[in-house]
């Protein structure tokens, strides 16, 4: 252990992936079957789809459909999180709505907004922002909530502008949970758009792990899932982590 | 010119609980003029930041009126230093001073304010940085850098050690008198009080009322720790009644 914790973090980070590939190799040789290929099939088989160009376009196809309906999402949530927090008589008006609305299975929305609206591209975005909008409203009610009177009573005092409260008072308060909710959001959205698209789409991501389902073809669902995950990490690194380290410099 | 008048005639707190309703003050009144650095003196929890916050407008529930006459401005100019500094984490030192001005051609006001308050060196450092006393100190100069036309203090040397905290008076007097403002001083440091004020305002417990006002009749460059303490020792002989606020 004490030689474990003398490495530093990104050698233990490579070391643990490359003991997880490692595992998974030794599985899939004593297994010996197509239910569980071995990593170098699915690398083969990912690296095929990316050539043909099917996977570009069916992960495009998704990630358009999530930046849509989490830009969407997190607006309209942030907008009612923030009066919502700051208002109580409103939100004792709507408090029960958020709840009936947190707890409507996501499954529910979508067959629902496919029989209402029709198996189209903006219903499949609607079901997927209303799933996603009571979470985001939820945690910046809570944010708007927490917000330090003190400081707010400063802000007026000294007769800061609406907007000028607003981003040196408030917002930088409300970033933590801004960032909750963009990251849970996120892990909620990817999880919903594949089931949207795999009920009513006739692309994307969804779309193409049930094709591969029926098929029973699991090295391609793993080469997809690869993919999925290399993108939710791409997020991580390039656009959460610095967001992250922007605002929290002043953090001792 | 700048003169304010304060006429609070009842201003309570609604019951919470099984606590009734609290009275906090009634019939409160007395007139500060121009430049003049008046210190509220009162118990603790007899009502001075109520009071404080009444005149700052942050608090409108009650029955009165708050007069501040400027024949410089259409509407007179605040500054607030409160009992904790407030400051923005998320903001340098001279980001939180910058953020109250109404111009950013301010630069060689600032630099002044900050060198006599003895903050250059730490300008650029985040208030999680900073001891309490240097915290206040930057309060203070947040407060002055508006330019007020009445300045409000509520016990801004609170909790910091007595030496941090003469030093911080010293420092406050010279910017004071460098830019003279109308000043509001709460404490319930009778020597402080003392060193600091033009006159005295006692004030009673809840329900607050002025208790008796006294003009301080030393010079600034007169008061010696002796002297003060002589005051001190006259006033609570001269006024019996004060030594209960104490």
């Amino acid at each position: 252990m004490r030689a474990l914790s003398a490495l530093p973090n990104g050698v233990l980070s490579t070391l643990s992936i490359i003991l997880f590939i490692g595992l998974w190799q030794l599985l899939a040789l004593a297994i010996d079957a197509p239910m569980l290929p071995s990593p170098v099939k699915v690398v083969e088989a990912l690296w095929a789809d990316i050539l043909s160009g099917e996977l570009p376009f069916h992960l495009g196809v998704t990630l358009l459909r999530l930046i849509v309906s989490f830009i969407i999402a997190m607006l309209i949530g942030c907008a009612i999180g923030i009066v919502l927090g700051r208002n109580k008589p409103l939100n004792a008006l709507f408090d029960h709505w958020l709840i009936i609305f947190l707890n409507i299975p996501a499954l529910v929305t979508m067959i629902l907004c496919y029989v209402w609206f029709g198996l189209t591209e903006s219903a499949a975005i609607l079901a997927v922002v209303i799933n996603k909008i009571p979470n985001v409203i939820v945690t910046v009610r809570e944010g708007t909530r927490a917000l330090d009177q003190d400081l707010l009573e400063m802000a007026k005092c000294f007769h800061f502008s609406k907007q000028k409260t607003l981003k040196h008072v408030i917002w930088p308060q409300l970033h933590p949970y801004l960032m909750a909710a963009t990251r849970s959001g996120l892990a909620l959205i990817w999880k919903i758009i594949l089931v949207v698209e795999l009920l009513g789409r006739s692309n994307g991501m969804g779309y193409q792990l049930n094709l591969y389902f029926q098929l029973f073809d699991v090295a391609n669902i793993l080469a997809y899932t690869i993919a999925f995950i290399s993108v939710v990490q791409l997020f991580e690194v390039f656009i959460l982590k610095p967001l992250d380290r922007a605002n929290s410099r002043w953090r001792r | 010119m700048t003169n304010i008048n304060i006429n609070v005639i009842r201003k309570s707190y609604p019951a919470i609980g099984e606590a009734g309703q609290h009275l906090a003050i009634e019939n409160l009144k007395f007139d500060v003029q121009q430049g003049e650095f008046v210190c509220l003196v009162g118990p603790s929890g007899c009502g001075k930041t109520t009071l404080l916050n009444i005149i700052a407008d942050l608090d409108n529930s009650y029955e009165g009126e708050i007069i501040l006459q400027s024949t410089q401005a259409l509407y007179p100019k605040i500054g607030y230093v409160f009992q904790n500094p407030r400051l923005l984490p998320w903001r340098t030192v001279r980001e939180n001073i910058e953020l109250v001005l109404e111009q950013h051609n301010q630069t060689a006001m600032l630099d002044e304010l900050l060198a006599m308050m003895q903050l250059t060196q730490i300008q650029n450092y985040y208030p999680e940085r900073l001891s309490l006393g240097m915290s206040r100190r930057v309060a203070i100069v947040r407060a002055f850098a508006v330019n007020p036309d009445l300045l409000l203090m509520d016990e801004p040397f609170v909790s910091i050690d007595a030496p941090t905290a003469r030093q911080v008076r010293t420092l406050l007097l010279e910017l004071w008198q460098n830019r003279p403002h109308s000043v509001l001083f709460v404490t319930h440091d009778l020597r402080e009080a003392i060193a600091l004020a033009d006159r005295l305002i006692f004030l009673s417990s809840p329900p607050m009322q002025v208790v008796s006002e006294i003009t301080v009749p030393l010079a600034r460059t007169e008061r010696t720790e002796r002297q003060i303490e002589e005051f001190r020792q006259q006033l609570l002989d001269d006024y019996p009644t004060i030594q209960k606020l104490l």
